[in-house]
């Protein structure tokens, strides 16, 4: 239907200066007749401008120095890592394992399928706006009776008020060996929190809080017994996170 | 390492094109450090010898998708169905220096190519990669773009066809 002979796209190499010589001559010799295409792109151009000259000042300002350490091999990084660990160890005035937790945190690369499982659940459901949770939180009896027959268990959804997050509700998922539970917690600024729950092949004694970073997502996670636990968040830092499933732990492991 | 010294040099270039991104100074340095974070640990997979402002604009991207876009994402689309008519009586036309605003009222799609080529001065090519999309994703981003940063700074609606409630 349109009648120009130049493709859009040969258009906006033209805004940007990068059509070759000759068709740029023929384009502006079009332009010259058709007066709104040319207006169309000389608002195009000065657009253009208008982004590099308001974002110019910003290759002046001096580096934030947080910045320019993230880019630091790991080896001059340790002393960063123990200031953040000393920085906790005073936070968290909590009587439990911290040294499974520094454990973890050097040793770092074990990761166990869970904090994988937990950390793609929680990417998949935690952005939802309208259909986060299958049911919501004012059904909890419901919710916690239907998740605990489907995992053959007794499930509940520890209450994490005192660190800021209200339960949204939860769902079922589909897991490697049978159904998992996922809880959803979320603050009053909107940052979420999943707790991710299932049973356990095989009995472990062990209950060591472990670290794991799945990307963009954060997972503590542990193992009691016959239930393997993971909370995870993308939304906040590793401390505050620390805070969330500590309160969980506390609750499901007394 | 002279490999993270050119790294270091260009976190400018980072910063600047992050908050454009972003547009709030905190949350595009926050961006910038995860970064840098994630560059290091994958550093190994850039290739010697290619343009390492490219790999680290893929590596941002890749962040911010995995951050916070499939949150602010819904955000985007629910401005988009609520723009109604009256919203460009209140706005007749937005001041020049308004850029920013309009910017970040853009489909963060678009504002990425759009900032990659403009801003970056990226070729079609490298931004096509960077993003890791075809190349006419890359044009017609940039065509739908460049229209809808336009419109709002003319005060006209978006997709032209509404008129103007006085």
């Amino acid at each position: 239907m349109s009648e120009i002979p130049f493709t859009e796209a040969e258009l906006q190499e033209y805004v940007d200066g990068r059509l070759p010589e000759r068709r740029r001559d023929e384009l502006e010799a079009y332009l010259a007749a058709h007066p709104d295409e040319a207006a169309r792109l000389a608002a195009y151009r000065s657009q253009a401008e208008r982004l590099r000259e308001v974002f110019a000042p910003v290759l002046d300002e001096p580096v934030p120095q947080r910045l320019a350490l993230s880019f630091v091999p790991r080896a001059s990084r340790k002393a960063r890592v123990a200031m953040a660990l000393g920085w906790i160890a005073v936070g968290m005035a909590v009587g439990w394992p911290l040294h499974s937790y520094i454990a973890s945190r050097t040793a770092q690369v074990a990761e166990t399928p869970i904090a994988r499982r937990a950390a793609i659940a929680h990417v998949t459901y935690s952005p939802e706006v309208r259909h986060p949770v299958e049911v919501t939180a004012d059904q909890e009896s419901h919710l916690v009776a239907w998740l605990s027959k489907r995992l053959g268990a007794k499930v509940r959804a520890p209450n994490l008020e005192t660190a800021g997050y209200s339960l949204v509700g939860g769902r079922l998922l589909p897991g490697e060996t049978g159904p998992v539970a996922q809880f959803m917690y979320q603050c009053k600024q909107g940052t979420r929190v999943t707790l991710y729950m299932r049973t356990e092949q095989s009995e472990h004694e062990e209950k060591a809080f472990r670290y794991s970073d799945q990307g963009k997502v954060r997972v503590y996670y542990w193992i009691d017994r016959t239930f393997g636990y993971a909370v995870s968040s993308a939304d906040i830092n590793k401390d505050l996170l620390f805070k969330v499933a500590n309160t969980a732990y506390a609750q499901l492991n007394p | 390492m002279k490999d993270s010294s050119q790294v270091v040099a260009l976190i400018p270039r980072l910063r600047r094109y992050a908050r454009a991104l972003v547009g709030e100074r905190a949350a595009a340095d926050d961006l910038v450090q995860d970064t840098l974070e994630r560059a290091l640990n994958k550093f190994h997979l850039w290739k010697r010898g290619t343009d390492l402002r490219a790999w680290l604009f893929t590596v941002m991207h890749n962040v911010h998708v995995n951050q916070v876009r499939s949150r602010r994402e819904f955000l985007t689309l629910d401005a988009e169905s609520l723009e109604l008519p009256v919203r460009a009586a209140h706005e007749a036309s937005l001041e020049a220096r308004d850029v920013e605003r309009a910017l970040l009222r853009l489909p963060v799609e678009q504002r990425e190519v759009l900032l990659l080529v403009v801003l970056e001065d990226l070729s079609y090519e490298e931004a096509a990669a960077a993003l890791g999309i075809p190349i006419g994703t890359v044009m017609s981003r940039l065509s739908r773009g460049r229209e809808k940063l336009r419109a709002l700074m003319e005060g006209l609606p978006a997709s032209g066809r509404l008129h103007v409630i006085k």
